[in-house]
């Protein structure tokens, strides 16, 4: 047995008395005193109304902006890093936008080439093997060609997705990935965070660690996930999905909901 | 009815001295504004400009299977495809404006005068400046738009997402390509310039042969224009990149005020140049 199989494992995300801000007014903090931690592999869903700050605390956790105060750690090392040194640390974690975010410029197979292409230095047929099957794995295949601006919404987040997935990040964070999607890419984005959760073949096999922001929890209301709730500047973290039925809390309530409740 | 900028005081409602009413401060908090928000301006683009060197000298080999071909690409843009633009540009202006000078000097009997003036004025300042206001409404402007959407439409923040950096990805292409561009675009428009000029010599029967006009070119011409042409052409394009990458990229922006970035993008621009034109001037005339 090796030494790391005795030590305990650093979580992949802990932070400690935290304050995000807002990124339109960074000074001014949206969710205050987060005291959360995430091992490796875990599956969670952080539920909130819109505007509760969920991108904000996505982007805070991705990098995109310092935290107000507090701690923030990836995999145990303090964040945000900036430096070029650190890049293999930062590349670790991946973040999927809620409209995909894609380079509009840029074909779908090029957007997802991009980061492949700035990062790695990979022969053409390594690069394109790479690339052809992540849009295989994603349905993206037809449309490889294609400019984003040419194709739906819920094509465009798989694209953002793939885009992400390319660079194999073992945390993957996820805003809103369900909102606006018809009922067949709802079921296809489920199945795929199952099957990355559990370990896919994208991510060499090992279960990648996600963390899905979303404004509705009733999709995940079956699945083995952790569930936390952001309200009020507050971020909640309620454990595991199967001990929701006993909360109280008018919100979670709310949305778990069958119905949306009345205005 | 009483006039609110002039209102009466008590001393002339009461008769006595017509005292002038106080100054209206607003002139100069409007003074005052622009000030502040000039040399915030021009910190901003200072800082962004330092950054943008620091970036290209310490990660100019980098990821260069992605910037290299992003260069080529701007090249192309803002050079090649603008050139039958600028040939015909060059063309008019060599017709235009050698085209009266020399059938002054003609008239004067002075055409030994056509070779410096036609240095002086076509490729000391008119070539680089002119060549800098078209690279400027041709690629300048597209720079703008193109940033300025990709970050009101979170591109921007979508390439830090995933570990690119901004600068290196998106503005040193445009600043070494823009560079390259618009010095071989003035290149290209003073050599048009200049045979067009000719060629209304020759359609006009202007005695003046093709030999004495390459003489009176080569003899007006030395060492240090050639530097100084390189080196300003190079340069304008540097800042118009600059100006214009800071304008579209630096700033947070929705799309509606992408507009109003491109507006203020090209006059810095202009000033800029002009300035930079100057500094060169004096430089001519210090050498």
């Amino acid at each position: 047995m090796d030494d790391a199989g005795l030590q305990p494992k650093t979580p992949a995300l802990e932070m400690t008395a935290l304050s995000v801000g807002s990124r339109g007014d960074p000074d001014t903090p949206i969710l205050e005193n987060v005291n959360w931690s995430v091992a490796a592999g875990e599956y969670w869903v952080l539920g909130g109304l819109h505007g509760a700050g969920k991108t904000d605390f996505l982007a805070m956790t991705a990098g995109l902006a310092p935290p107000l105060r507090g701690s923030y750690r990836l995999f145990g090392r303090e964040m945000p890093v900036t430096g070029d040194e650190f890049l293999s640390e930062r590349l670790r974690l991946g973040l999927v936008f809620d409209g995909g975010q894609l380079f509009h410029h840029l074909t779908i197979e090029e957007n997802v080439a991009l980061p492949l292409r700035y990062h790695r230095d990979l022969v053409r047929g390594d690069l394109e093997n790479s690339v052809k099957t992540i849009l295989e794995a994603t349905g993206l295949s037809p449309w490889a060609g294609r400019l984003p601006g040419t194709l739906g919404r819920g094509w465009q987040k798989r694209a953002g997705l793939a885009r992400a997935l390319v660079l194999q990040p073992e945390v993957l964070l996820l805003d809103n990935p369900l909102g606006g999607l018809d009922a067949r890419h709802l079921q296809w984005w489920l199945d795929a965070l199952r099957q990355l959760s559990a370990g896919h073949g994208l991510a060499e096999g090992r279960p990648m660690t996600l963390v899905v922001a979303a404004e509705d929890l009733r999709p995940w209301r079956n699945r083995a996930v952790h569930v936390a709730i952001l309200q009020k500047g507050r971020f909640s973290s309620l454990g595991h999905q199967a001990s929701l039925a006993g909360q109280t809390d008018p919100l979670v309530q709310e949305l778990l909901a069958e119905q949306p409740a009345p205005a | 009815m009483m006039d609110e900028r002039n209102p009466v005081t008590p001393a002339t409602a009461s008769g006595r001295a017509l005292l002038p009413a106080p100054p209206s401060w607003s002139y100069a908090a409007y003074m005052g504004r622009a000030l502040f928000g000039f040399w915030a301006t021009v910190r901003g683009l200072a800082a962004f400009a330092l950054i943008t060197f620091g970036v290209i000298t310490t990660k100019f080999g980098a990821a260069r299977d992605v910037t290299f071909p992003a260069i080529h690409r701007e090249q192309a843009r803002t050079g090649t495809r603008v050139l039958p633009m600028f040939l015909f540009i060059s063309a008019a202006l060599g017709l235009v404006v050698v085209g009266q000078t020399i059938t002054l000097l003609n008239q004067l009997g002075a055409t030994s005068f056509l070779g410096p003036i036609m240095v002086a004025v076509v490729v000391r300042e008119l070539g680089p400046l002119l060549t800098a206001m078209v690279a400027l409404a041709w690629s300048g402007t597209r720079n703008v738009i193109e940033l300025g959407t990709a970050r009101a439409l979170g591109e921007i923040e979508a390439l830090e997402a995933l570990r690119i950096d901004p600068i290196h990805y998106l503005v040193m292409p445009r600043v070494i390509g823009m560079a390259l561009a618009v010095f071989s675009l003035t290149i290209y428009f003073i050599l048009g310039t200049l045979v067009s000029g000719y060629f209304f010599v020759f359609v006009t029967n202007i005695p003046l042969r093709p030999d004495e006009y390459m003489q009176q070119l080569t003899d007006a011409m030395s060492g240090l224009d050639f530097v100084i042409l390189a080196l300003k052409s190079c340069l304008f394009g540097v800042v118009i990149a600059v100006i214009t990458c800071y304008h579209g990229l630096a700033q947070p922006l929705r799309l509606e005020e992408v507009p109003q970035a491109a507006i203020r993008a090209v006059a810095q621009s202009v000033v800029a140049c002009v300035l930079l034109d100057a500094v060169f001037t004096v430089i001519y005339i210090l050498a």
